[in-house]
């Protein structure tokens, strides 16, 4: 199927409606309709000013840090005996992930629009910190909306938002986790739409969400094909992301999109196993519906009711995921895999003692597809993994899981 | 004609305002949700609207996000909801039923099984929060085949140029949503709903009705002066939840909200 695919079929999406073939769109109530319409006019204009590129270039190099290692896992890779694994480090990033690309971008635009206050939610708090930094260095007022689940499991993150000047409001109704913070973020901007700026944390939301934190996401890309080519001579063979609402899965992805020999894996959190349905896995077994602005696969009962999901990471912990991830499903270009808690647990351990590289639990997901794949394909091939974030924020969780007390 | 369309055309060579109350289906329980239609009837309502519970209600406040959870822990579906017009026909053939609800649980269902289950239950309208005209046209083309009105919502933020694109897709009357907000929030500013009310009438001769922010007779006379109709939620769901979490019973509680509703029905026949 792939073959078919022209190459310019990546830059044509999404269309002006925000579509990605049948996904995307704006479902959205009125009250939001033209503050998206303003998003989208500002974002035209200054997406094509040289200004405002050099400002967020800069942004990116002075204060994130950018551009991010490509480091070859080489004793991991010894010990697989398999393809030559190459980390992207994204967890060397200001504040330690890769959400900041993307708060800073938004971060940018808000002070373009003259917004005085930004609202964020948050799963993992990863988001949240990145907006709250943004918001402490731009002196913007901060509310991030967590889910009540998540702030107990996200303890360190909740304080660090704190730290920074960001008021956390609990969210408590629904499962408590990413999506009722979701909701409570577009109640917030339907109440406060004249003076908000609402930086949503992934490729998800209403157009033209998904294709502006594609947008600043892609940094990562452009720069692991630079890497790649100046380390190893050629496009690696395959990359591998954790996919959540899919934004540093996309970012890694979309500048290879067009280079057909690049196969990509998007891992999600298969939770106690795909089969149990007790996941958060809607790629690999859900059905297309609209949530939050958009069309795409979501997990749902045959109601149409959105459905509890589980992830050991509270950073994958939701039903939906972005449009453009839906659409490059279902014209096959990328491959959609899970892989589940006890699985990302294991590789937590395998590549913190064998790389001293302690990973998000995010990104735990995606290293352990790696090694699975890895280990089916041989040592003149390379894998790149997108090292999304770090885990000390995951310390906790992992030490309660194992019932050690620190 | 459609029903909607004779009700207004009605109330309007009386001289009279619509009054649409709007309860969650299933709540507070399945079995008071038909006779509680037919009280809020009885006690002076003329347009019914009826909400389809959701997991993710982003449009609601706390009240009616409670009424969603209550109405889902009751299990009721889409499907149910239908069920239940179809049981209020049965007794009433005049009064028009709304309703409304998030995009979901229709995609789930198809938009072509959707509006023939409207047709054969006696739904006359149709709200979807998050389907503006942008992302209506196909569910659109289904509803016109059976004659069901969809209504839009407009609100304080919607450009002028935008009311006629919405004008253009809707039927029945037009929602005007006076506050910028989630139901039940904040007090609406009556002066500034005259100014809104002027801009879409200038667009169309569809009835306007009213919601968001109209909390008791006073505050229901106050827009019932300048629109066709007012639109009545939180405040009953608030009034009936309340009375029964101090100790009064299902049926006390009910009869309270259908109180709320009689006074809102004299205070707009009496401004
Ligand atoms: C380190 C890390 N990786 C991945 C994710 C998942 O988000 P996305 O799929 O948008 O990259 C998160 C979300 O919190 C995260 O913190």
């Amino acid at each position: 199927m792939t073959e078919m695919i022209s190459p310019d079929l990546f830059a044509s999406v999404p269309d002006p409606d925000g579509r990605f073939g049948p996904y995307g769109g704006k479902f959205v109530a009125e009250t939001l309709m033209s503050a998206l319409a303003d998003l989208e006019r500002v974002y035209r204009d200054l997406s094509c000013d040289s200004d405002f590129q050099r400002e967020f270039d800069s942004d990116l190099a002075h204060y994130v840090g950018r551009p991010s290692p490509l480091y070859e896992a080489s004793r991991m890779s010894d010990a697989i005996g398999g393809a030559r694994i190459f980390l992207k480090r994204e967890d060397l990033n200001h504040t330690g992930a890769h959400k900041v690309n993307n708060t800073i971008g938004q971060a940018l635009l808000a002070k373009h629009m003259g917004k005085k206050r930004i609202i964020a939610e948050t799963g993992a708090g990863q988001h949240g910190v990145a907006s709250a930094t943004v918001a402490a260095r731009l002196g913007l007022e901060c509310h991030v909306f967590m889910g009540a689940e998540d702030i107990k499991r996200q303890s360190l993150n909740v304080y660090r938002m704190k730290l920074l000047g960001a008021e956390v409001v609990p969210v408590t109704s629904g499962s408590k986790t990413l999506k009722d913070a979701m909701n409570e973020a577009l109640r917030d901007w339907v109440t406060y739409v004249d003076n908000t700026f609402y930086i949503i944390g992934t490729v998800a939301g209403p157009h033209p969400y998904p294709m502006l934190v594609r947008d600043f996401q892609s940094v990562i890309g452009r720069e692991a094909r630079r890497q790649s080519l100046a380390m190893t001579g050629k496009l690696p063979d395959a990359l591998v992301a954790c996919v959540g609402g899919g934004s540093n899965a996309i970012g890694l992805f979309h500048p290879f999109l067009a280079d057909e020999k690049v196969t990509m894996y998007g891992v999600e959190a298969g939770g106690h196993g795909v089969e149990t349905g007790q996941h958060a896995a809607p790629l690999s077994a859900g059905v297309p519906g609209v949530l939050h602005g958009n069309r795409t696969y979501l997990m749902q009962d045959q109601n149409g009711q959105i459905m509890e999901t589980h992830s050991v990471s509270a950073g994958l912990d939701y039903p939906g995921v972005g449009p453009e991830h839906a659409w490059l499903k279902d014209i096959g270009r990328v491959n959609y895999v899970a892989a589940n808690d006890d699985e990302a647990l294991a590789a937590f351990h395998h590549w913190t003692r064998t790389e001293g590289i302690m990973p998000a639990l995010e990104t735990a997901h995606a290293l352990a597809y790696a090694e699975k794949l890895a280990a089916e394909m041989t040592p003149d091939q390379h894998i790149i993994v997108n090292l999304s974030g770090r885990g000390d924020k995951d310390i906790l969780t992992v030490a309660a899981i194992e019932g050690i007390e620190v | 004609m459609s029903r909607l369309t004779q009700c207004f055309e009605t109330l309007s060579n009386a001289g009279r305002k619509a009054v649409i109350p709007y309860i969650v289906a299933g709540d507070p329980t399945v079995a008071s949700t038909v006779p509680m239609l037919h009280s809020l009837v009885a006690a002076g309502a003329d347009v019914l609207e009826l909400g389809v519970p959701f997991s993710d209600p982003m449009s609601e406040g706390p009240v009616i996000q409670r009424g969603h959870e209550r109405g889902l822990a009751n299990q009721v579906s889409l499907t149910q909801v239908l069920e239940m017009v179809t049981e209020f026909r049965q007794q009433d053939q005049a009064t028009p039923v709304i309703i409304m609800g998030y995009a979901n649980p229709v995609e789930r269902m198809g938009y072509a099984v959707f509006a023939s289950e409207c047709a054969t239950a006696g739904v006359d309208g149709l709200i979807t929060v998050d389907l503006p005209p942008e992302e209506v046209g196909p569910l659109n083309v289904e509803l016109h085949k059976v004659a069901i009105d969809n209504i839009f919502l407009i609100s304080p933020t919607t450009p002028a140029q935008r009311i006629k694109t919405i004008t253009a897709n809707a039927s029945g009357f037009i929602y005007y949503v006076a506050v910028k907000g989630v139901t039940g929030a904040g007090n609406l500013d009556s002066s500034d709903v005259g100014v809104h009310l002027d801009l879409i009438r200038a667009e169309t001769g569809l009835p306007i009705c009213v919601g968001f922010g109209i909390k008791d007779a006073e505050s229901a006379a106050a827009v019932g002066v300048m629109a066709d109709g007012v639109v009545v939620g939180s405040a009953l769901i608030d009034t009936m939840t309340n009375a029964m979490e101090s100790g009064s019973s299902l049926d006390e509680g009910i009869e309270k909200a259908v109180t709320l509703l009689r006074s809102i029905r004299a205070g707009v026949d009496n401004m």
